[in-house]
């Protein structure tokens, strides 16, 4: 536009006179929407049939996982044990047998997980409390800033340091059908990108919980941290006080009315704060594992904007009312201001 | 404190003063740091947003990384103190280019060229044609032989035409080699900033004529940043220099001006501020509980036992330090940037460009446009504003005889033309006034044609008109007044200028007829300043009636007088006159008390009358602005009656019997103070009433009532939607704007020549014509625009838009990051109360600087109405006026859709991502993405028109925000690592935005179609009624009918060209509304009729 008549714009610049252009005058060409009632109506009559079918499907998907939740923590505690935090803090063999029943077919793979209520993964005293450059690489063991107070143990670095890793969970489970062990796999539980980016291969735990207090799992010195996968999943630490992490996976089908036997080692102290512990087996689906929470808000929103289509149809047919009527813009009669 | 200026010393007596290096910086180099950063810090939210980001720095509280708040804080510091400096780098650049110009200046006897910098007081500064002036010096010599000069002024004081400057009578002829060997000393004031003024005195040192002390006025003065024009050289003594100078004492940084916007955001903060408060100390107190109730168990958390004394504090700090986003950081940075792009929008309007000279408009201050859209009051003044201020001689009347009544124009009465032919003594007086008593400058150009160079446009209105009538005014040569009569030359010589005062109300020049030496005293000025010093002989009654009469038609009067001096009766007095002329202390009283003694006993010749052309548009202008609510005030220095006809041939006031003009006035305190009260009983009975009602006041009662019944005179302007306020001094006007701001209205002062600069600096919104009278009053103005009826598009379109647009940039603003700031709290009692951070850093830092101000920043470019709607229902103004789009209930709508969509992103990425997927990286990323996204959907519903950059903006930017989170996730070192790729595989993420947007903005959406057809709000219906394309059916047409009515029972129509039906609206809808049923037994009838009206009138101007 401006080449076009530069003899016009010379004179123009030479004037105090701006430039004319579709911005600086603010007319850009623009759609301006109204919201006439055909147009609200058919929007939520739109949602809710894209809405309903999504919701459905995302029940069904959730109604074909198959869990089995096993809550064990105050089972597994002897009858003849009255101070149950005593009894979990004595060290020495504390296991226990659970039975669970398969409900329905399970294919595989099937994801044991434990699960923890009431623990705070998301304390801000324990989510700071790691240090990434120390987990990374083996140079970097002496950075223990921020794992306080699992830094140092009698002046020398633990590795990995920190709250997080120094809490590590570890009861242990190991499962039997029909007296064949069933084959828990621990190995790719965690995330690949954590494997192999965020836990060194040359990075070997060092003094850890060889303090006075011990207050998880132990790890293996000899084995680098990119391979401890318990300890990798551990440390993706849970936003909410209630989670789930994986354990193991198992690569067999377990039928209806199947018997599972559990050995447990109860070991981790949920007891001083009212924390539960569960054993959790659970098949997959395309949304993840079992959550109605998707499909009943798909529904209840699909059902909302069903309902609210119809209510305005209503008030549309009942009291129409034409817009833009300038009977409403009378400045003088009284004025209903809002 | 006087200053002594030794002529051409260059001893010791030039360290007194400092030397002319001019420097209007506000840093140096050293300083620029400290004081800038004070200056910034003397802001109550900076003071905040430091205290937060020091706290951050304390790692035990803060919950994210500390360059979350110190990234932004110092990102918006180095763009104000960057804007600053580079301001300031400028104004040092130009500072330089004045300081280090070459100037030929006399140092020790010989001239040289040196840097203006270094010149000093009592050097001679040798100027020549086309020169600016470095610093203010006192004339000493020039090329012309009569020792005059010119000088252009309008740097200073905007006025283009040319001024005369004189050699003071002591230096008069001195020759130019002698000149620089002059020694002598000025006496002169310590430096002030009165352009207008200069009383000064100089004596010339042995061997040069040492007689007296010789007076020095302005008119002896070169002051700086003027031209030298027409004159081929001119020296002068520097008096002032560098900063001391006229100008420099004059400049001063104008208090910045805060909007009602402002105001109310920062009341806002200020709430949220204690929201937070609140906040925090519940949440604080709540998590020491939990603490050390149950975070003692959690063996986990390993708490010590024993914590520092300020344990108790942690927490708190870290609520505190969680919720210092409440307050959004970004806001100010966005609001400036806003505010400067509406500015530039009134730069570069085309349509309030004026055709004639190119001129457009200008925003000097870009920071209060949406001010203009909640203008309550407008005062304007009338000459230059209202008129073109462009003055055509029309009438006359000399010694009795009315001339151009028939045709409206006396230059071509015939019988004027044969009283001029055949010489009748009194015609020809009345002309020599026009042509000589004054003090015009012909300039004739080289063709011949002669140009008229004069101050006011009056005085060339005159000269033109006596031109016309073969009274030609030729040249000006020295005291020698050359004038063409008839073919006939007649030369006179003035001896003596009585300048105009605006106390005096007259001028005079005191000329002697070369021919024959008889000495005469012409006067020209108001009526109530001549007519009372009249010969006691005379019948003036014929005078005051064409007065009367005149001013009925809206024209200026001016009175003619003359008389002859004898002699000695002048030599006496032009002593006493010296004398006053010379004095230091008082002088312009001591010069009127002087003029007095000669100003009596005139001979009145007659009454001329100029038209003053209303602007175009003026009355349509009135009319639209009265319809959005706008009140007008009008003030004028001009007299009643012209004001009062000027105002009813604007549609100001109505005319009888819908208008009603009450008057205000009264010359002793009882007076003002009865017809005050009475005025206000009448305003009071009358505002249910379908009556315009206006008051009319002068300049002295206002001075009395502002004096003494301020509080009734101010009960009077809440009640009161149109006022005239006549013969107003300039600093009246300042007080009465005064007046309404302490009424909590939002003001207007619109003028254009130097007497409104006052009005136009205290008002809260200074709009500045840039017309006929110069620049001064565009300069001091906030906005300058060419034509009053520029002031529509202002008020209407500009301070409209810019008004909504802030209203809802600045409460989304606060709706973004109160939010994050409630997911953070709720994220806060499923993580023990603690104060853990759902959000990382980078993530918090990227939300307020990028994923959410870019959207909302396009939203300048919204616009709800098209200004054609806008133009024919301006009462939707009223909107903006009573602030109903920013204000605490609508901030409570935005609080509470805030809290909403918080506890929906919060509820559904919770239960969405609950268990074994409730990994903390991957949730807050979910929650992010809930954000920004409803985010996006906020600002689209908000939109009313969408151009091409808004969906880039909008659209863009959440594509923006997938790509950033990608290039993040790509990073190993960084702590999302991975978590945007997963997230986006996997089926359950999309659905889980997809739902959170639908939950939360499906109900926003229903409510906004519900209110929006069956509880549509003006606007609403206004853009349906456009949008739908039909014709917007105007209710102008609907309420003018009864109306029309009362316009055929109008009795007053003399300037009434085009009759109106203005449209009052009820204020702040405090009166209740009976307007329609135009009260037609109106039982009060407290109207002068205008028999009455103008008997009051003439009454009036008899006691003046």
């Amino acid at each position: 536009m401006e080449n076009t008549d530069t003899s016009t714009s010379t004179v123009r610049r030479n004037s105090k006179r701006p430039r004319y252009s579709k911005f600086t005058q603010q007319e850009l060409p623009a759609c301006k929407p109204i919201l006439t009632p055909r147009w609200v109506i058919s929007a939520f009559m739109l949602i809710s049939i894209v809405f309903i079918p999504i919701g459905v499907a995302a029940l069904f998907a959730s109604r074909d996982v198959v869990e089995i939740v096993d809550r064990y923590d105050s089972e597994c505690i002897p009858a003849n044990e009255t101070d149950k935090v005593k009894y979990i803090q004595t060290p020495g063999e504390k296991s226990c047998n659970r039975t669970l029943t398969v409900p329905k077919r399970m294919k595989p793979p099937i994801f044991v997980y434990y699960q923890l209520d009431n623990f705070y993964q998301n304390h801000r005293r324990y989510v700071k409390s790691r240090n990434d450059q120390q987990l990374r690489d083996s140079k970097e063991a002496n950075s223990v800033s921020g794992c306080k107070p699992e830094d140092f143990n009698n002046g020398s670095v633990i590795v990995p340091c920190g709250l997080i890793a120094w809490s590590l969970f570890n009861d242990t489970y190991s499962l039997s059908r029909n007296n064949i062990t069933l084959n828990v796999s621990k190995k790719d539980i965690s995330w690949k990108s954590d494997r192999e980016h965020k836990f060194g291969k040359d990075v070997y735990p060092k003094n850890f919980q060889s303090g006075g207090l011990i207050g998880g799992g132990i790890l293996d010195p000899n084995i680098p941290l990119s391979e401890q996968e318990d300890l990798i999943v551990w440390m993706r630490t849970a936003a909410l006080p209630n989670f789930r992490k994986l354990y193991g996976k198992m690569e067999v089908e377990l039928q209806e009315n199947d018997v599972i036997d559990v050995t447990l080692g109860n070991n981790y102290n949920t007891y001083s704060f009212n924390g539960k512990k569960k054993l959790v087996l659970s098949t997959t689906s395309w949304l993840g594992g079992k959550n109605d929470f998707l499909g009943i808000a798909y529904l209840t929103v699909g059902g909302l904007c069903f309902f609210l289509a119809m209510a305005f149809t209503v008030v549309y047919l009942v009291k129409p009312r034409q817009l833009g009527d300038p009977s409403y813009l009378s400045w003088n009669r009284n004025p209903g201001w809002r | 404190m006087k200053r002594y200026a030794y002529i051409n010393d260059d001893g010791s007596s030039q360290e007194l003063y400092r030397d002319n290096r001019i420097s209007n910086t506000k840093y140096t180099l050293l300083n620029f740091l400290p004081k800038n950063l004070w200056e910034q810090f003397s802001r109550f939210m900076n003071q905040y947003f430091l205290l937060i980001a020091c706290l951050q720095l304390w790692p035990l509280i803060t919950p994210v990384n500390p360059a979350s708040t110190w990234g932004p804080l110092i990102f918006i510091f180095a763009v104000s103190a960057t804007k600053e400096a580079w301001d300031d780098y400028n104004r040092y650049v130009s500072d330089k280019k004045a300081n280090e110009r070459e100037v030929w200046v006399v140092k020790n006897g010989i001239k040289k060229l040196i840097q203006a910098q270094n010149i000093r007081v009592g050097n001679i500064v040798w100027l020549r044609e086309n020169d600016e002036v470095p610093c203010d010096l006192v004339l000493m010599g020039t090329s012309d032989a009569q020792g005059l000069c010119y000088v252009e002024t309008s740097a200073l004081d905007g006025e283009t035409d040319l001024k005369t400057r004189v050699v003071p009578p002591a230096c008069m002829g001195i020759d130019a080699e002698l000149l620089q060997k002059i020694k002598g000393v000025i006496e002169c004031p310590s430096p002030d900033r009165d352009i207008r003024r200069f009383d000064g005195n100089l004596r010339l040192f042995p061997p040069f004529i040492d007689t007296d002390v010789c007076p020095l006025t302005i008119k002896n003065t070169l002051l700086q940043t003027c031209y030298l024009r027409n004159t081929e050289w001119a020296c002068g003594v520097a008096i002032y220099t560098g900063n001391e100078t006229k100008l420099g004492m004059s400049r001063g940084v104008p208090e910045p001006k805060l909007t009602a916007v402002d105001a109310m955001i920062d009341k806002l903060t200020g709430a949220i501020f204690i929201f937070q408060i609140v906040v925090v100390i519940v949440l604080g107190v709540a998590g020491n509980i939990w603490k050390d109730t149950e975070a003692r168990k959690q063996w986990y958390v390993k708490y010590p036992d024993e914590g520092p004394w300020y344990e108790l504090l942690v927490i708190p700090l870290r609520f505190e330090l969680l919720c210092s986003i409440m307050i959004p950081i970004s806001i100010k940075v966005s609001l400036d940037l806003v505010k400067s792009l509406y500015a530039k929008f009134i730069d570069w309007d085309e349509k309030m460009i004026d055709q004639e000279t190119i001129t457009p408009a200008h925003a000097t201050n870009t920071a209060i446009s949406e001010d203009l859209g909640q203008v309550e009051y407008i005062l304007t003044d009338k000459t230059g504003t209202l008129t073109e201020n462009k003055m055509i001689f029309r009438r006359c009347c000399i010694s009795g005889v009315f001339y151009g009544n028939e045709s409206g124009d006396a230059l071509k009465d015939p019988e004027l033309l044969s009283a001029i032919e055949t010489g009748s003594p009194d015609v020809i007086r009345f002309l020599t006034i026009m042509a000589i008593g004054n003090a015009v400058i012909p300039v004739q150009s080289k063709i011949g044609a002669i140009q008229y160079k004069a101050l006011s446009p009056d005085e060339d209105a005159l000269v033109q008109a006596a031109a016309k009538l073969q009274m030609i005014f030729v040249d000006r040569t020295a005291n020698i007044l050359e004038i063409r009569f008839n073919g006939r030359t007649i030369h006179y010589e003035v001896l003596e200028t009585l300048e105009f005062t605006s106390d005096r109300k007259k001028m005079s020049v005191v000329i002697k007829d070369n021919n024959t030496g008889k000495i005469f005293l012409l006067t020209k000025g108001a009526d109530e300043a001549i007519l009372p010093c009249a010969d006691a002989g005379q019948q003036t009654r014929i005078f005051t009636e064409a007065v009367e009469q005149y001013s009925q038609l809206g024209l200026r009067t001016l009175c003619f007088a003359w008389r002859e001096l004898m002699a000695d009766e002048y030599h006496e007095w032009s002593l006493v006159f010296k004398e006053a002329n010379s004095t230091l202390v008082d002088r312009e009283w001591r010069i009127a008390e002087a003029c007095q003694r000669i100003e009596h006993d005139f001979e009145v010749l007659g009454v001329s009358a100029i038209e003053d052309h209303l602007q175009d548009g003026v009355p349509e202008t009135i009319e639209t602005l009265r319809k959005a609510g706008i009140n007008f005030w009008m003030l004028t220095g001009d007299k009643q009656n012209t004001a009062v006809q000027i105002a009813l041939s604007c549609n100001f006031i109505s005319p009888e019997p819908k208008g009603q003009l009450l008057m205000i006035d009264g010359k002793t305190e009882d007076e003002v103070c009865r017809s005050l009260e009475r005025v206000l009983l009448t305003m009071r009975i009358t505002t249910s009433k379908p009556k315009d009602v206006a008051f009319v006041i002068d300049g002295w009662a206002l001075e009395i009532a502002l004096k003494h019944y301020k509080k009734a005179f101010t009960d009077l302007a809440i009640l009161s939607r149109t006022a005239i306020c006549c013969r107003v001094t300039p600093s009246q006007k300042a007080q009465l704007v005064e007046i309404l701001k302490s009424c909590d209205y939002r003001t207007l002062a619109i003028g254009d020549g130097g007497n409104d600069v006052r009005m136009i600096q205290q008002a809260d919104i200074g709009v500045g014509i840039s017309g006929r009278e110069g620049l001064q009053a565009a300069r001091a103005a906030d906005y300058s625009i060419c034509k009053f009826r520029f002031l529509t598009r202002l008020i209407l379109v500009h301070g409209r838009y810019s008004y909504n647009r802030t209203a809802f940039l600045s409460q989304y603003s606060f709706y973004k990051s109160l939010l994050i700031c409630f997911i953070q709290i709720f994220f806060s009692f499923v993580s023990g109360m603690s104060g853990t951070s759902l959000f990382n850093s980078v993530s918090l830092m990227a939300y307020n600087v990028f994923y959410t101000s870019i959207p909302v920043l396009v939203s300048v470019l919204d616009k709800d109405l098209s200004e054609e709607t806008v133009m024919q229902h301006p009462q939707i103004l009223f909107y903006c006026q009573a602030g109903r789009l920013l204000n605490p209930s609508t901030f409570a709508g935005w609080f509470g859709r805030s809290l909403f969509h918080a506890v929906v992103v919060f509820t559904i990425s919770l239960n969405a991502h609950a268990y074994e997927k409730s990994e903390m990286e991957e949730l807050s990323m979910v929650a992010l993405s809930g954000c920004v996204w409803l985010q996006a959907f906020v600002v689209t519903m908000e939109t009313n028109s969408f151009t091409i950059l808004q969906h880039l903006a909008i659209w863009g930017n959440l594509v923006a925000f997938y790509a950033l989170n990608f290039a993040f996730s790509a990073l190993p070192s960084s702590g999302m690592y991975t978590i945007m790729f997963r997230l986006c595989g996997q089926p359950s993420y999309w659905f889980t935005i997809f739902l959170i947007v639908l939950a939360g903005m499906g109900p926003i959406f229903a409510l906004k179609y519900f209110r929006y057809t069956y509880r549509p709000s003006k606007i609403n219906v206004l853009q349906q009624a456009e949008r739908m394309g039909g014709p917007i059916l105007s209710l102008g047409t609907i309420e003018s009918q009864p109306r029309t009515v009362e316009r055929e029972v109008s009795t007053l129509s003399i300037a009434q060209s085009k009759s109106r039906s203005p449209v009052y609206e009820p204020l702040l809808s405090d009166s209740p509304n009976t307007r329609r049923s135009l009260g037609a037994g109106g039982t009060f009838e407290f109207f002068q009729s205008q028999m009455r009206l103008s008997s009051v009138y003439s009454r009036n101007c008899k006691d003046n």
